[in-house]
């Protein structure tokens, strides 16, 4: 029986496809090291020709925003209408823009 | 199913709380993580996931079963690479439960030592090559029925485990069925031998689904959670319909004297499996039981040395580049 304490972390996966994309989050996996991670994401994660690109990530080192802030978090960007281009009104006579 | 007679877990939760949890998952948004939900919600996805993963992972050993003995070359490559498959399902689904506190060794035990469960279908033996074929056509079909609805499951994790297993899925279920379609064709000898394969796996198939509705006793909170979206009866049905027309093309003749098309329903009418016997290979009795527990728990016996080891190694790797620094 393995020593409970020697399980492998865990390290998310992040995979860029073919068309010149971000790299894009595909899921997670356990491995003993960052080499070991690649390898098992290749494995896991790209049996079909879904990337040309592998990042790896100890998950424990990534730092998250908290779903209960979401609200005050966000709140800056909600009051800014005019972000957004259909807040102004183009005549039609100008054409596209 | 995959996940078969999963209890749902009472919560004595903050009302209130509830209630807007509920809210959330009848709007269909989906539930992450560090969300808060109900302990009930949670620790019923962690058996069910935790038992779908299992599944995955025995599923590869009856199939596993006839690499070696694959009649060609390719078919042994194929073969091969649904096994593969399975793994690689297993894994998504065990990082979806681990989500939930879990951890992957402590799903690794439990499954080990018989406390969580995995589908009754793997404890049924594949005695010939004509096994591989019914296994991917009907085993596999009746899975896609469940996963497909599943990928809109209320867990973000979960879903998202579905959604790339169900991209996988049609490939395990057409390679079934072209072993099926061969031997069919094939020598009289062969047809006898899809034939049986059919008729060795028809009940079992249907028992995936679980227990009929009206003895099935723990749906309505799960479903009302959306981590299981139709009833058994009504994918049982849903499965029975697709694959009738599929052996009548096979020229082979479903193992069942009471299925008729119903005209007035559109759906055909079928026997109940042997529900004693479903029972009877949940509690730990059905033909490969024994094997397969004693397998699962081998190859994590005998694979510690290189867990270990591993390990050493990358704490060794780790301790040298701080002592470089």
């Amino acid at each position: 029986m393995s020593n409970p304490s020697n399980e492998w972390p865990l390290w998310e996966v992040f995979i860029r496809g073919q068309h010149g994309l971000s790299h894009r989050h595909v899921g997670s996996l356990h491995a003993p090291d960052a080499e070991m991670a690649i390898l098992n994401a290749r494995d896991v994660y790209t049996r079909r020709n879904e990337g040309v690109s592998i990042w790896v990530v100890p998950a424990a080192e990534i730092t998250a925003s908290s779903p209960s802030k979401k609200g005050p978090l966000y709140e800056p960007s909600h009051s800014k209408v005019y972000r957004h281009p259909t807040f102004f009104d183009i005549p039609d006579e100008v054409g596209a823009m | 199913m995959y996940a078969q007679m999963i209890k749902s877990e009472s919560t004595d939760d903050d009302p209130e709380k509830l209630a807007a949890f509920q809210a959330r998952i009848d709007a269909n948004e989906k539930i992450e993580p560090k969300d808060w939900m109900p302990q009930g919600y949670r620790k019923t996805l962690i058996r069910q996931i935790g038992q779908h993963a299992h599944s995955e992972i025995v599923g590869q050993l009856p199939e596993g079963n006839w690499i070696t003995r694959a009649p060609t070359l390719e078919r042994k490559a194929i073969l091969l690479a649904k096994v593969q498959d399975e793994a690689g399902h297993g894994l998504y689904l065990y990082c979806a439960a681990e989500t939930l506190g879990v951890t992957r060794d402590e799903l690794t035990e439990m499954l080990n030592d018989g406390r969580m469960k995995y589908s009754s279908i793997f404890n049924y033996p594949t005695l010939t090559w004509a096994d591989m074929g019914a296994v991917g056509w009907l085993v596999d079909g009746a899975a896609i029925m469940n996963q497909v609805p599943l990928q809109r499951t209320s867990f973000g994790p979960y879903s998202r485990a579905m959604i790339r297993v169900c991209k996988e899925e049609s490939f395990h279920q057409r390679q079934g069925y072209d072993i099926m379609m061969r031997m069919a064709e094939g020598t009289p000898a062969q047809k006898r031998m899809a034939q049986d394969a059919l008729n060795r796996f028809w009940q079992p198939a249907l028992m995936m689904f679980g227990p009929s509705d009206k003895d099935s006793v723990h749906s309505a909170q799960s479903m009302a959670w959306k981590i299981k979206m139709n009833t058994n009866d009504e994918l049982r049905q849903k499965f029975v319909d697709q694959t009738v027309p599929q052996a009548e093309y096979l020229g082979l003749t479903v193992p069942d004297d009471n299925l008729r098309w119903n005209e007035d329903t559109g759906h055909y009418e079928f026997s109940e499996p042997d529900w004693s016997e479903f029972f009877d290979v949940i509690q730990g009795n059905g033909p490969c039981n024994t094997d397969r527990l004693e397998a699962r728990n081998a190859a994590w016996n005998d694979g510690a040395w290189v867990r270990d080891g591993m390990h050493a190694h990358a704490q060794k790797k780790q301790q040298t580049k701080v002592a470089a620094q």
